[in-house]
C-alpha cells in the first residue's frame, strides 16, 4: 500500500511536470508564430500596417473607418516607430509600413535584397508646431531666431524680448522623422551646414513628454506636431524671415505655403502590392482625408 | 501455497516499482538538471546575439571616434562617452542617495524596530519593488521634476538629480530586503556579547552587529547598484536625455543620458543593420560587461564570506 501511494504521488508530480514543460513548450511556440501572423495565417483579406508612432493615431482612425465601409478587410494597426514598419516591410510581414521619415538608401538595398521594391506615398501633411510656456511673454520668432535658440547661440528669453531666463530646449528623440526634419529644415535652414543641436537639448521620449515639460516650466521651448498639440502650452507664431509675416500653424496655412515648418507622412508598400492594399491606400488618398483633419493633421490640398 | 505465491507474484511488481521510481527520480533531476544549465545556455545565447549584432561596430567605426563626446547617431556622430559617463553618474548619485538611507533602514527594521512594527515594514517594504518603473518616471515627471526645478532654481527639472531621487527609491527595496537578511544572518551571540561586554544597544549595533553583517551589506549595495544602472523607463522619463559630458561642478542639476534609455529610444526607429543599429548592440555590450562585472563583484563579496567559514 504505501508502495502505491508513493507511486501515485510521483505520478502525480511528473503530471504536474508535464504540464509545466507543455505549458512552456507552448509559450516557447506561439513567440515566434505571434511575430510572423501576417503573411502566414491571416485570411486573404487581412492587411497588416505597422510604424511610426506620429502616424499611428491617424493610421488607426482610418484602419477603423474603412473597415465600417469595408467589413469583410481586416486592418491591424501597429506602432513601433518609422524604422520597425520599413524593417517589418522588408522582411514582408507587413503590407503598408508607416513613416515619418524617408526611407533610408540601407534599408531600400536591404528590400531588393528581399525581392522588394518600396513605393513611397505621402498619406498627410504635418505642421510642426514651435511652443512655449503659456507664462512666456515671446509669441512670435522668425526662423534665424528658432535656428538660434536650438544651436544654443541664443541662451535667454532677454534676447528675444521675454523676461530673464535661461532657454531650455526640447527636442523629439534623435531619429524620430520629427527631429530630422527640424534639424534640417529649421535649425539649418534648408541649406546644406555643420549646424546640430546644442548638446543641452532635452531630447524627450514621446510628444507628451515635450508637451508636459513646456506646460509646467517657463523657461521651456519645444516643438511637435500640431495634432499633438493641447491647449496647456502657447503655439509661437513663425515668419521666414524678420520681413515677412508671422503665421500661426493651421491645416490653411500649410496648404497654401505661408507657414514654413510642414512635413510630409508617408506610407511605403511593394512596387506591386495587393489590389486590396491599392484599393485601402486610394480610399486613404480621397475619402480617408476627412479623418486627417480631425486629428489635427494636414490633409493633402487636391 | 497461496502464501508463497503472493510473495512470488509481488517480487517483480516490487522490483518494477523500484525500478519506475528509481527511473522517474533520474528523469526529474535530468530535467531539473537542463532548466539549471538552460539559464546559463539563455545568457550564452543572449551574449552571443550581443555579439553577433554589435561587434561589427567595432570594426565599423574607429575606437577614437566611439569615445568622442558627441552623440548624434542620425549624422554620423557616434560617440558613446557622455552615455557611458552619463549612466555611471546617475547610477552613483542614486546610491548616494539610497545606501545611507536603506542601510539605517535596514538596520531599523532589523535592530530596533519592535516585533509588530517589522510585520508591518517588512511587507510594505517589499511592496516598494512592485511598483512599475513607468509610474515612478511618471511621478517624478509630475511632480519632483517642478520641485527640483523651483526649490533648486535649476533651468529644468528633467536632471541628473531628478533621475537619482527616481533611481535611489528604486533601488531601495532591494537594498533594504538584503542588509535586513545579513544583518538577520548575524548570531544572537555576537550582540549578547557586545552587550555583556558593557557596550549599549547603540554601540552593539555599529560596533557589533553591522560589521559582522558587512558583506552582506555590499552585496545588497552591489545589487542595488546593478538595479539603478540597468532602469529604463523611468530614468528616460526624468532625465532630460541630453548627450552630454556631466563634468562640470553643476551637472547634478543638468541633464543627462544613460545607455539604457539611449537603445530604448533609439531602437524603434533606427534602420536595421545600419552603424546606429551596430551601435546600440555595442552599448548593449558595454551594458552587459558592467552589470557582470557588479555581480561578480558581488557574487566575490558572498564567496569570501562563505569561504571564511563565519560572517566576516
Amino acid at each position: 500500500m504505501p508502495l502505491v501511494g508513493s507511486g501515485a504521488s510521483w505520478l502525480r508530480s511528473w503530471v504536474v511536470l508535464l504540464a509545466m514543460l507543455a505549458l512552456a513548450a507552448g509559450l516557447v511556440g506561439c513567440s515566434p508564430a505571434n511575430s510572423s501572423t501576417g503573411a502566414a495565417t491571416a485570411p486573404a483579406e487581412a492587411i497588416e500596417n505597422k510604424g511610426s508612432d506620429t502616424l499611428v493615431n491617424l493610421a488607426l482612425a482610418w484602419a477603423e473607418q474603412y473597415m465600417q465601409i469595408e467589413p469583410n478587410v481586416r486592418i491591424s494597426v501597429t506602432g513601433g516607430g518609422s524604422g520597425t514598419g520599413i524593417a517589418a516591410l522588408i522582411n514582408g510581414t507587413v503590407d503598408i509600413a508607416n513613416a515619418s521619415r524617408d526611407i533610408k538608401h540601407e534599408e531600400i538595398e536591404a528590400a531588393r535584397r528581399n525581392g522588394i521594391e518600396p513605393v513611397e506615398h505621402i498619406v498627410s501633411l504635418d505642421a510642426i508646431a514651435v511652443i512655449v510656456n503659456p507664462g512666456n511673454p515671446v509669441d512670435r520668432l522668425t526662423l534665424q531666431q528658432i535656428s538660434d535658440i536650438y544651436t544654443g547661440q541664443v541662451t535667454n528669453w532677454r534676447e528675444l524680448g521675454g523676461e530673464d531666463r535661461p532657454i531650455v530646449l526640447l527636442s523629439r528623440e534623435s531619429n524620430s522623422g520629427t527631429y530630422v526634419y527640424f534639424l534640417e529644415e529649421v535649425i539649418r535652414m534648408g541649406e546644406e551646414s555643420d549646424l546640430l543641436f546644442a548638446t543641452d537639448t532635452l531630447l524627450m521620449p514621446s510628444s507628451e513628454g515635450i508637451i508636459e515639460e513646456v506646460r509646467q516650466n517657463p523657461n521651456a521651448i519645444g516643438y511637435d506636431g500640431l495634432g499633438y498639440v493641447t491647449s496647456h502650452v502657447k503655439v509661437v507664431a513663425v515668419a521666414r524671415s524678420a520681413e515677412e509675416p508671422y503665421v500661426m500653424p493651421s491645416a490653411d496655412t500649410v496648404n497654401d505655403d505661408s507657414y514654413p515648418i510642414a512635413r510630409p507622412l508617408y506610407m511605403y508598400t511593394d512596387e506591386d502590392p495587393s489590389e486590396r492594399v491599392q484599393t485601402y491606400l486610394d480610399w486613404i488618398l480621397t475619402e480617408g482625408q476627412v479623418a486627417v483633419d480631425d486629428l489635427g493633421f494636414v490633409p493633402l490640398s487636391d | 501455497m497461496s502464501e508463497s505465491s503472493l510473495k512470488n507474484g509481488d517480487q517483480p511488481r516490487v522490483a518494477f516499482a523500484v525500478r519506475l521510481k528509481q527511473w522517474g527520480e533520474f528523469a526529474v533531476e535530468a530535467v531539473i538538471r537542463l532548466m539549471g544549465l538552460s539559464t546559463i545556455g539563455i545568457v550564452i545565447l543572449i551574449l552571443s546575439f550581443l555579439l553577433y549584432e554589435g561587434a561589427p561596430l567595432f570594426w565599423q567605426v574607429p575606437l577614437g571616434s566611439l569615445l568622442d563626446t558627441r552623440w548624434y547617431p542620425t549624422f554620423g556622430y557616434y560617440g558613446i562617452l557622455p552615455l557611458i559617463l552619463g549612466s555611471l553618474f546617475v547610477t552613483f548619485l542614486a546610491l548616494v542617495l539610497a545606501v545611507p538611507l536603506g542601510v539605517i533602514t535596514a538596520v531599523f527594521v532589523r535592530e530596533v524596530a519592535p516585533a509588530w512594527a517589522r510585520d508591518i515594514l517588512k511587507p510594505l517594504i517589499e511592496v516598494l519593488a512592485g511598483i512599475p518603473s513607468v509610474v515612478l518616471g511618471f511621478f517624478g515627471m509630475r511632480y519632483i521634476s517642478p520641485i527640483v526645478r523651483e526649490a533648486l532654481g535649476a533651468p529644468t527639472g528633467l536632471t541628473a538629480l531628478t533621475g537619482a531621487l527616481v533611481l535611489g527609491y528604486m533601488a531601495l527595496p532591494t537594498l533594504i530586503s538584503v542588509a535586513e537578511d545579513a544583518l538577520d544572518a548575524v548570531p544572537k551571540t555576537y550582540r549578547d556579547a557586545g552587550l555583556a561586554m558593557g557596550a549599549s544597544r547603540w554601540q552593539t549595533i555599529w560596533r557589533v552587529t553591522v560589521p559582522a553583517a558587512r558583506p552582506g551589506i555590499v552585496t545588497a549595495i552591489m545589487l542595488g547598484m546593478g538595479r539603478a544602472i540597468g532602469e529604463t523607463m523611468a530614468v528616460m522619463m526624468v532625465t532630460g536625455n541630453a548627450a552630454r559630458m556631466p563634468i562640470e561642478l553643476d551637472a547634478v542639476m543638468k541633464p543627462v543620458r544613460t545607455m539604457t534609455a539611449t537603445i530604448a529610444a533609439e531602437m524603434g526607429e533606427v534602420a536595421k543593420g545600419s552603424v546606429h543599429y551596430r551601435t546600440l548592440f555595442g552599448i548593449g555590450i558595454i551594458l552587459f560587461i558592467i552589470t557582470f562585472l557588479i555581480n561578480l563583484a558581488a557574487a566575490s563579496v558572498m564567496f569570501k564570506k562563505r569561504a571564511g567559514g563565519g560572517l566576516r
